[in-house]
């Protein structure tokens, strides 16, 4: 199993995990990225994504079968949401199923550090006072 | 040679449209385009050296354009 999509559904961190279980695995690792209240000291109440969905997926397809040949193991799933994501919902979740848990730990961190420098997947913050603003890498 | 370029977010916004109709000579490179897009775009909106995907690919900017090719202008990228 070894998949990175992007769609605008709520994401289901269970199901992915799920996806990535195998008996052979003795370690899952899941990462989720979720929408935080405040950017820089400035109130956020949500974020909106936007994607080149065919390059992006593209890309994540591409940074799963890197982590799989970097880190030996055969299951990862990526999945990344787009349009507007309310606060503490997930943006992305990362399962990384190993048959030891430093594999699937140290892949999970190397795949999100990849996600946020390749993948064209662009954030717009909504802020309080009603103002938007798409944001860089660190935001 | 004529393309439906792609944009995205912030370069959307700078150039009104989610794409732009673009004619170039043949044997355009990656920077012609550019150079055309930054022309009709607000000063300091879009980088002189942009990033560029060809065919959904990252590209230099002196990558040679063809016929068909599916050009998108990558604002920086934001994800997580």
């Amino acid at each position: 199993m070894r998949t990175g999509i992007v769609h605008s559904r709520p994401l289901d961190v269970s199901a992915v995990a799920a996806e990535v279980t195998a008996p052979a695995n003795g370690a899952v690792s899941v990462f989720v990225g979720t929408v935080r209240d405040s950017n820089h000291g400035r109130p956020v109440t949500a974020i909106e994504y936007s994607a080149y969905s065919e390059m992006a997926e593209r890309e994540l397809q591409d940074i799963a079968r890197e982590a799989c040949a970097q880190f030996g193991t055969e299951h990862v799933v990526i999945e990344h949401r787009t349009g507007y994501v309310a606060l503490g919902e997930a943006s992305v979740v990362i399962a990384v199923a190993s048959p030891h848990r430093a594999a699937a730990m140290d892949a999970s961190r190397w795949i999100i550090e990849q996600l946020k420098q390749r993948v064209p997947i662009w954030k717009r913050e909504h802020y309080v006072d009603g103002t938007l603003e798409w944001v860089g890498q660190d935001g | 040679m004529t393309f439906d370029v792609l944009l995205f977010a912030s370069y959307a916004d700078a150039l009104g449209g989610r794409s732009l109709r673009v004619t170039v000579p043949e044997g355009s490179l990656v920077a012609d385009v550019v150079r055309v897009l930054r022309a009709l775009a607000d000063p300091g909106t879009i980088p002189e050296r942009p990033l560029v995907a060809v065919n959904r690919r990252y590209a230099k900017a002196d990558q040679e354009l063809h016929d068909g090719d599916e050009i998108a202008l990558i604002p920086p990228v934001a994800g997580g």
